[in-house]
Order: structure tokens, then C-alpha cells, then sequence
């Protein structure tokens, strides 16, 4: 054994690295609004260049309603990781549960405007490039709501049988990462189909 | 050796000659393989999935040749070909480049950043699987259809797959939505195994590693793999409309209905071209662990090195539409794109002269890892420098569509990233089966590799530059490319002679090879502390780091590495 003076960074120096989830959450994310980027761009490309059949102008309406219930659940769920970190599980299933609330609600709106759109105003997807780019980007947003509501039902299925506790509030953290992605998205669906689009 | 210095040390005081296992059956070996999670095992199979899909592609690439070796050939029909160069082309980017780079991430990375497995194991073991099934559903699409050669009903459209050639009218059938649902699925792996190598990079660095320490393999994976989902998921969005388009009746790509075809342009080279760096990132990375290796001296330039594969990460996704000149994007897009191509040489050239100062005055062992190399840093060279020549949009004009283009890229692919592929093979190979490939044969494989890759690649510029346009199944004599073109299929063919040889040696020293022990190369970085091939849990201790090179430490303790830093 040679002695070899070394005087490396000192031993004692913490070693913490960020955690797993978060990263694989946030480059999940990235890679969403890399796909969202390209639909939102294909509908913006396409706007008022439809050719005949109806227009945003004549059948789109405001949907202010489930706007604000989606924007608010990103609230509500909020409230829900903070109650689970203090130990409340009451406070986490109650918050939880009006999360999934508010968002089946919102799919609920989007499912009665495409019913309308369908059945009444005859615009499906193969009407004309409205259509096309309002169901893809819609519907692409429409089904991460499915997904995150899937997640969140799952999550206050565990709540309710008493699976859960504080030590789970960072899952719940990163699970809520993406339901707040999902209402960022809506955002900006909203401002270029319903506000720029008409 | 200094017991306090590190964890390494005491690495070695423990038995790690791996443990005779009674024999197991077939079906239990494949039980194994098939439900594993281990990132060593998930890396081999997704080298050995594409070394399957670098057979294949490579056979389509000799079909063709064939087929042009001569004026007014009749070996394969005109629809025969369009298959051959679309299939050749989607295998050899899909599965083959992407997957064997990732192969050797998921192999490389983890063991040298001092972690038991990827940060997602599961999700690890999903993406390789869905992977290569996109891999064998492009394939199946020869079951079942018409044509000579059992190409059956295989996709005909390119593997840029240019509106309106996508759409029903054009292409019947279902070989096209074989080609999107295989783009798609092996998007949706790629991306899974990007994201996994950026948590595993960020998060599961042992002790004392910190960026700055980290091998540059580690820092180029992790800006390859955020391109990945920066890039692939674009192009998995362009494969959502295109699907949409063709089952439901949609109208991105329709211009019947208004839709556009430059749009779908610019979404696929939105993936496409920094899918190129994709592609050359991860051999750079090869490049940094070998060449200072076998140039007995540390990297030159480590900061500017990583600089440098960051900015070639941020431009790159700025160049796309440089494939797209001759289109008639106006003179304002031209100039940008034109300008952003050619800053991207800055960076690059950075990166080159760094090699460079690395061999200079350095004691150079030329072993078969460091000849792929040197073959790597001079083919790269000139690569880059038809690239700069295409860059500038009227040279583009008259050359897009050609075979120099093809000449061009090629030399990027072949002669860059499958020579530093080869490189990474012979130099990787001693740790990942405890047994040295063959120096003699691969000795043939370099030389005759070099003689086959500049025959061919060298020469198809001329054609192009007499006017040889690209995807052509046949031509007439007299237009003075005949030579040429027997000349580069005959280069073709020894390329495909010394594959066969790398192919034959992979085997054989599989098998026959001499005992590598744990660190044949007398080399630096973590994954050479460990056994060979590594147990299971990679390490037995936790290695911790002080430096760039540990192993140096370890070796040369009366010089340690951070006093350099």
C-alpha cells in the first residue's frame, strides 16, 4: 500500500442527485409538446384554408365552461398533493376525487361539441382541412386527458383503500406534473382554435 | 493501491470471476433474454436485432448495385427497385443506426457512470420490444403480396415517403401503413430509451461524478437522446396525420382538399436532418473513449468538447429545410438555412481538431479500434466538406436528386458512423464477452472496408456530377457513367466481403477468442473496473470518482488525474 497524499473533494460532501421521476416526467413532456408543437403548427398552417363546408366561424363555440373546470382541477389536484403531504389522506382523496370531477366534466364538453359538430353541423374529419386539423389537435389533447384521468382514477382507487400515504407524495408529484402539462396544452388548443381560429 | 482513495480499489478485492452456472436449457435461455430488464442484456439484443437489420439492408444495397453495375440491366423490375433503396433506406436508419447506438447506450452508459441499471429498467425492456417489433412489421409486409423476389407488396415510397406518393390514389394496398405503423412503433422505443438514458445520465451518476467528470460518452448520450425526443417525436406526430390521412380520410397531405405536400417536407426533415446527428453524436462519442486510449493521453479539450455537442445539439435543429432548397421556400428561408448549415461546421470542426491535438505527440497503438478511428476522423473530414458544398444553395440546385448527394450522405453514414460502429465493436467487444476479437481478421476487415468504402462512396460523386439523378432503376450507355458505376458496385461488393469477415470474427472470437481479462486496452474510464462481461449488478461496490479517469487513479497514484483539471 503506497500512501499517497490525496486530497480529493472532501468525503463528507453530500451526494443527492434530482429524482428519477421528475427527470422521466419532465422529458416525457418534452417530447409531448414536441408532438403538440407539430399539430398546433399543421393547424395554424391550415387556417382559413379550407375549402367550403363549414367554418370555425359558423360552428365553433366558446367553450368557457369546461375551460375553466379543466384550468381550476390543475388546482384542485394541487391541493391534493399538498393535503398528502401533510398527512392528511382525507383532504387527498376529497381533492382528488373533485380532480377527476372537474376533468370528466370537461370531457364530457368536448364529447356534446363533437356530438353538435357531427351530427348537427355535419363536419367530421374528412369535411374539409378544419376538420381535419380541429379533430386531430382536439382529439390528440382530448385523449391525454383520458390518460391522465385513467391515472387519477387509479390514484384515488389506492386513496379510498387506504394504500396511500405521505410517502407517496412524490409520485403523486409527478403525476400531477403531467396533469398540469395537459391543462398548459389547453392553453394554447384553446387560444389558436377558439380565440385565433374564429 | 490505496484502499481510501476510492471504492474502485476495493472492487478488485473481491472475486468477480463469474460463477460456473450448470447448463441451461434453450427454452430457459430464451425465458431469460426475453424477460429481462438488465441494461447489459437489453443492449445486446438491440446490437443483435441490428446487426440482423445490417445484414438485410445490406443485401438490398447490393441488389441494387447490381442492378446498376451495368447500362439497361434487367436483374430486378423498376417496382422491385423503388423497394430495395425505399426498404434499404428505412432499415439501415431505423433499425440499424438508431437501434445499434442505443444498443451501445444502454450497454456503455450505465457501467460508466457507475449505476447498477437504467433509471426505468421496465420502461427500458418495453422500448427495446416495441422497437423491434416496428423492426419485423416492416418486414412482414413482404408476406403475402405480389412481385418478383418475394418483395411482395413492401413499401415503394422512399423512406422519406413524399406526399402525394403516401396517399391511397398512389400507393395502394397496405405497404405504406406497414411503413408508418413501423416508423411509429420504433419511434415510440426510441423515445423511451431517450428519455431513459437522460434520467439515467442526470440521476444515477456514483458519487463524486459530477458533469464535469463525466466520460464525454456519458455527456454525448445525454444530448443525443434530448434530441431524440426534440426530433423523433415530430416525426412520430408527422406518422399520426399520415396514418389519419390514410385510414380515416384526413387532409394534412392531400392537396386535393388544400392539403400540402411541403408540409409533410418539413415535418419529416424537422426529424430528419438532426437525425443525422442523432446518428453521428453517438460515434463522436465512441471517437472521445478510443482515440485518447490508444493515444496514451487524456482527451484535449474536454470543455469545448461538450460545448461543442451541445451547440451541434441546439443548430442542428435549426438546418432541416437545407433538403428542401430546390423547393421554392424564397430567397429569405434559403439564406437562413444556408447560414445555419454552415455554422454547424464550426462546432464540428471544433470537435475534429480536438482529435487531432488528442493524436498529436501521443503513443499511438495501432490496434484495430484505432484504425476504424483514424478511417473515421479522415472520411468524416471529407464528408463534412461535400456538406459544406451542398450547404450553399445554388451548388444545391444542381446537385439535389443526385448520386453526389448520395455519395455525400453515405460518407456521413458509412464512412463516419459505421466505421466508429466497427471501432466500438472491437474496442467494447472484450468487456461485453471477456474474449479479444480477432486482430488479424480484423486487420481484413479495416483494410478491405477502406478499399470497398472509398471505390464506391469516392466514385459515385463523379456520376453525380455528370448528371446521375438518385432512385434511377436503370440508364442508358454513352453518358460516360458506366465505368463509374461498375466501379462502385464493385467497391460495394468488397464492403459487403469485409462485413462478412467482421461478421465471421464476431463469431468466432465469440467463441475461440483469447481471454480479455477485465482491462485489455490499459484503459480509464469505470466500465473497465468491473469484470468481463460484468456481473449483473455491474459493481460490487459503489464506485466513487475523483476524476475524469479513475482508473488512472487507481493505476498512477502518484499522479492523480484532478490534479489536472
Amino acid at each position: 500500500m503506497s500512501t499517497i497524499p490525496i486530497t480529493p473533494d472532501p468525503a463528507d460532501e453530500p451526494w443527492v442527485l434530482p429524482d428519477r421521476g421528475t427527470i422521466g416526467m419532465a422529458c416525457l413532456i418534452i417530447a409531448e409538446s414536441a408532438i403538440f408543437v407539430i399539430f398546433v403548427v399543421a393547424y395554424i398552417f391550415y387556417m382559413g384554408q379550407g375549402l367550403g363546408g363549414p367554418t370555425p366561424k359558423q360552428v365553433l363555440e366558446l367553450p368557457i365552461f369546461t375551460t375553466i373546470c379543466l384550468l381550476s382541477s390543475s388546482l384542485t389536484l394541487h391541493w391534493a398533493v399538498v393535503g398528502l403531504r401533510k398527512s392528511k389522506i382525507g383532504a387527498f382523496n376529497a381533492w382528488l376525487a373533485a380532480t377527476v370531477v372537474l376533468g370528466a366534466i370537461f370531457l364530457i364538453g368536448t364529447g356534446m361539441e363533437w356530438y353538435h359538430l357531427i351530427y348537427v353541423d355535419g363536419l367530421t374529419i374528412q369535411t374539409n382541412l378544419f376538420g381535419t386539423t380541429f379533430y386531430s389537435l382536439v382529439g390528440l389533447h382530448a385523449t391525454h386527458v383520458i390518460v391522465g384521468l385513467l391515472m387519477l382514477i387509479a390514484a384515488l382507487i389506492f386513496g379510498l383503500t387506504g394504500h396511500v400515504d405521505e410517502k407517496h407524495a412524490h409520485r403523486m408529484d409527478v403525476l400531477s406534473l403531467y396533469w398540469h402539462f395537459v391543462d398548459a396544452v389547453w392553453v394554447i388548443v384553446f387560444t389558436v382554435v377558439y380565440v385565433l381560429g374564429r | 493501491m490505496a484502499d481510501s482513495v476510492s471504492g474502485l480499489s476495493s472492487v478488485e478485492a473481491i472475486d468477480l470471476t463469474p460463477v460456473e452456472k450448470p447448463r441451461q436449457l434453450f427454452l430457459e435461455v430464451l425465458y431469460d433474454w426475453v424477460t429481462t430488464v438488465d441494461h447489459k442484456k437489453i443492449g445486446l439484443m438491440y446490437i443483435a436485432y441490428s446487426l440482423i437489420f445490417l445484414v438485410i439492408g445490406g443485401i438490398e444495397a447490393i441488389v441494387m448495385r447490381i442492378q446498376l453495375a451495368v447500362p439497361h440491366n434487367t436483374f430486378v423490375s423498376p417496382q422491385v427497385f423503388n423497394r430495395m433503396f425505399t426498404l434499404h433506406g428505412t432499415t439501415m436508419v431505423f433499425f440499424v443506426g438508431m437501434p445499434i447506438l442505443f444498443g451501445f447506450g444502454n450497454y456503455l452508459v450505465p457501467l460508466m457512470i457507475g449505476a447498477r441499471d437504467m433509471a426505468f429498467p421496465r420502461l427500458n425492456a418495453f422500448s427495446f420490444w416495441i422497437s423491434a417489433f416496428g423492426g419485423f412489421l416492416l418486414y412482414y409486409s413482404f408476406i403475402g403480396g405480389s412481385g418478383l423476389y418475394g418483395a411482395g407488396s413492401a413499401p415503394d415510397v422512399g423512406w422519406f415517403a413524399y406526399a402525394p406518393l403516401t396517399a391511397r390514389v398512389f400507393s395502394p394496398g397496405h405497404s405504406t401503413d406497414y411503413w408508418t405503423l413501423s416508423i411509429l412503433l420504433s419511434g415510440i422505443g426510441s423515445i423511451g430509451t431517450a428519455l431513459n438514458i437522460v434520467a439515467t445520465v442526470i440521476c444515477m451518476r456514483c458519487p463524486g461524478m459530477k458533469l464535469n467528470r463525466m466520460p464525454l460518452l456519458a455527456w454525448l448520450y445525454l444530448v443525443t437522446s434530448s434530441m431524440v425526443f426534440i426530433a423523433v417525436s415530430p416525426l412520430t406526430a408527422a406518422q399520426i396525420m399520415l396514418m389519419l390521412d390514410r385510414y380515416v380520410g384526413s387532409h394534412f397531405f392531400d392537396a386535393q382538399a388544400g392539403g400540402s405536400a411541403i408540409l409533410w417536407m418539413h415535418f419529416f426533415w424537422i426529424f430528419g436532418h438532426p437525425e443525422v446527428y442523432i446518428l453521428v453524436l453517438p460515434a463522436f462519442a465512441f471517437a472521445n473513449e478510443i482515440i485518447p486510449v490508444f493515444s496514451r493521453k487524456a482527451i484535449f479539450g474536454y470543455p469545448a468538447m461538450v460545448a461543442a455537442s451541445v451547440g451541434i445539439g441546439f443548430i442542428s435543429l435549426s438546418v432541416w429545410a437545407h433538403h428542401m432548397f430546390a423547393v421554392g421556400m424564397g430567397a429569405g428561408a434559403n439564406v437562413f438555412f444556408v447560414f445555419s448549415t454552415m455554422i454547424i461546421s464550426v462546432p464540428t470542426g471544433i470537435k475534429i481538431f480536438n482529435w487531432l491535438a488528442t493524436i498529436w505527440g501521443g503513443k499511438i497503438r495501432f490496434a484495430s479500434p484505432m484504425l476504424f478511428s483514424v478511417g473515421f476522423l479522415f472520411q468524416f473530414l471529407v464528408a463534412g466538406l461535400t456538406g459544406i458544398m451542398l450547404s450553399v444553395a445554388p451548388f444545391d440546385w444542381q446537385l439535389t436528386g443526385s448520386y453526389f448527394v448520395v455519395a455525400h450522405f453515405h460518407y456521413v453514414l458509412v464512412g463516419a458512423i459505421l466505421f466508429m460502429i466497427f471501432a466500438a465493436f472491437y474496442y467494447w467487444f472484450p468487456k461485453a464477452t471477456g474474449r479479444m476479437m480477432s486482430e488479424r481478421l480484423g486487420k481484413w476487415h479495416f483494410w478491405l472496408m477502406v478499399i470497398g468504402f472509398h471505390l464506391t462512396f469516392d466514385f459515385m460523386h463523379i456520376p453525380g456530377l455528370l448528371g446521375m439523378p438518385r432512385r434511377i432503376y436503370t440508364y442508358e450507355p454513352g453518358r460516360g457513367w458506366e465505368i463509374w458505376n461498375l466501379l462502385v458496385s464493385i467497391g460495394a461488393v468488397i464492403q459487403a466481403i469485409a462485413t462478412l469477415i467482421f461478421v465471421y470474427n464476431l463469431v468466432h472470437s465469440y467463441y475461440k477468442g483469447e481471454k480479455a481479462g477485465n482491462d485489455p486496452w490499459d484503459a480509464w474510464t469505470l466500465e473497465w473496473s468491473t469484470a468481463s462481461p460484468p456481473p449483473s449488478y455491474n459493481f460490487a461496490t459503489t464506485p466513487i470518482v475523483h476524476s475524469r479517469r479513475p482508473l488512472w487513479d487507481i493505476k498512477h497514484p502518484e499522479d492523480p488525474d484532478w490534479n489536472y483539471e
